[in-house]
């Protein structure tokens, strides 16, 4: 059998508050989607103690705050929730689009979205949506709350801003009227497969003109990233084939993936340039 | 006093670590040998069974977080006092849509779980149902027309 660690059950945050601050080596486990093969696999040394944080039911949930201007998504919440919810479809349909890309309906039904930002796999298929839609996430411990731009949150190959006391609370989404978020992941197969290529783009369309442009990929380098030089080509420029043009060729260029089991760094490459050519094409409507 | 939920109806107290796998829960501890392990990760779907009606995979969930759940399993799936299989289990038969059966009991919960949610038993929707569940025997073909079989049976008979 598997090896078990020893673990709690904290009733409240600020039970798990104090657990996560008295040095025992913690691990949270939310959905377990990760954490398990992560155990069962011998995959990395296993946690000295588990903190389970599956029934801390104050971090679950969708809200649209009350001057619309905000969509803030509870940590726990599962691809599942996500999905159904009509304030996701409604508000950022990209994130539900998202979610229903990753492993298939088991996964779905635990795998939360807090655990796809801490465990920071460049391949996060959420992570890309993020990145675009200029998200913050929030974080919770006994010496109080913080929110981190989803950009200076992964700041290494699976390393992240949180600290080891901090619990991932949710995640906050700017609602801009006017502002377009879309989604698109490359796989071996429709599901269950995780990315080879993710991406997301995120524009406010001004007479024929792309601003406030944001392009965030996942699987292309050590962590999920913006292509900020391609943006830079994006920002202003008018909505025609030749800045698509201009704009495909930088990101080839910009990025820097890597060869690995589940694709090689020019498919990578050239893949990532094509679908970022079709998104615009198909916002540009040329 | 240890771990409390329900399986198939009947109650439960593990006395385990509560970060066993419930896979292992079921088949160690309750010798409910039914649920199989394919890959131990998340991946084949041979584990499936459901937890307060949800598919999961049981190779991922610890016993800890199913304290107060219930859980079914492809045992559950037959009628307890007559033995007869459910609607369900008796298209698989009658469709084809079991060979070597290692994948069966989950495709089976997978299949419960689809026609439970009470959507449309599109070719699509059944095959996004399943999506989490290999078979390297059938071809998938006969499983599908399995589960739209089920999902035509008349609810006077009782849904799968
Ligand atoms: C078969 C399979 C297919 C998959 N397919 C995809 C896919 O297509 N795309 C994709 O992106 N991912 C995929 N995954 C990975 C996984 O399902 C996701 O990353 C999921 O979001 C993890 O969430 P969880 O709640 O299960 O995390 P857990 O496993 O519970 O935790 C993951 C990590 O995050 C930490 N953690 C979790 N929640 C918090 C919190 N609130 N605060 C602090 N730390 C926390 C844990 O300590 C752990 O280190 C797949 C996994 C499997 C097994
Ligand atoms: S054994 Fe659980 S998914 Fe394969
Ligand atoms: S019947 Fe053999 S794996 Fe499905």
């Amino acid at each position: 059998m598997p090896i078990e660690p020893p673990v709690s059950t904290p009733r409240d945050l600020s039970e798990a508050y104090a657990l996560l601050s008295d040095g025992a080596g913690w691990r949270p486990i939310a959905g377990g989607t990760d954490l398990m093969v992560q155990i069962t696999g011998e995959l990395s040394e296993p946690p000295e103690h588990v903190l389970d944080i599956w029934r801390l039911d104050q971090l679950r949930g969708i809200s649209v705050g009350h001057d619309g201007a905000t969509l803030t998504i509870g940590a726990l919440t599962t691809y599942t929730e996500i999905r159904r919810s009509s304030a996701v479809r409604e508000h950022l349909p990209a994130l539900a689009e998202a979610a229903a890309t990753i492993g298939a309906a088991q996964i779905q039904n635990r795998g939360t979205i807090g655990g796809n930002i801490v465990n920071a796999s460049p391949a996060g298929d959420t992570l890309p949506v993020l990145l675009a839609a200029d998200a913050a996430i929030v974080l919770g411990s006994a010496r109080g709350e913080r929110t981190i731009a989803a950009a200076g949150f992964w700041t290494g190959y699976r390393e992240t801003a949180r600290s080891a006391d901090e619990l991932v609370l949710g995640v906050e989404f700017p609602l801009q009227s006017g502002r377009t978020l879309r989604f698109r992941k490359v796989g071996t197969r429709r599901a269950q497969a995780i990315s080879k290529v993710v991406m997301a783009l995120a524009y406010r369309a001004d007479g024929g003109v792309w601003r406030d442009v944001r392009v965030a990929l996942g699987s292309v380098a050590a962590t999920p990233v913006r292509a900020r030089e391609t943006e830079g080509v994006l920002e202003g420029a008018a909505a025609r084939k030749s800045s698509a043009d201009h704009a495909a060729a930088t990101i080839v260029r910009e990025i820097t993936p890597i060869d690995d089991v589940r694709s090689t760094a020019a498919y990578r490459r050239a893949v990532t340039g094509r679908i970022l050519h079709r998104m615009l094409r198909e916002e540009g409507g040329w | 006093m240890g771990y409390r939920f329900s399986v198939n109806g009947e109650a439960v107290d593990l006395a385990v670590p509560g970060m066993r796998r419930l896979l292992d829960a079921l088949r160690e501890d309750l010798a409910l040998t039914g649920t199989k392990e394919g890959c131990g990760e998340g991946e084949c779907g041979a584990c499936s069974v459901l937890v307060d009606g949800a598919v999961v995979d049981a190779c991922l969930v610890p016993v800890c977080q199913v304290e107060g759940s219930d859980v079914r399993t492809v045992e559950g799936l037959a009628d307890p006092a007559t033995g007869a299989l459910s609607p369900l289990q008796q298209a698989f038969l009658e469709a084809g849509g079991a060979q070597c059966g290692i994948c069966t009991p989950g495709m089976l919960m997978a299949g419960r779980a689809f026609l439970d949610d009470g959507g449309q038993a599109t070719e699509g929707a059944i095959r996004e149902a399943i999506a989490g569940n290999l078979c390297r025997c059938t071809g998938y073909t006969k499983i599908i027309e399995a589960i739209r079989q089920a999902a035509e049976t008349p609810p006077k008979q009782g849904l799968a």
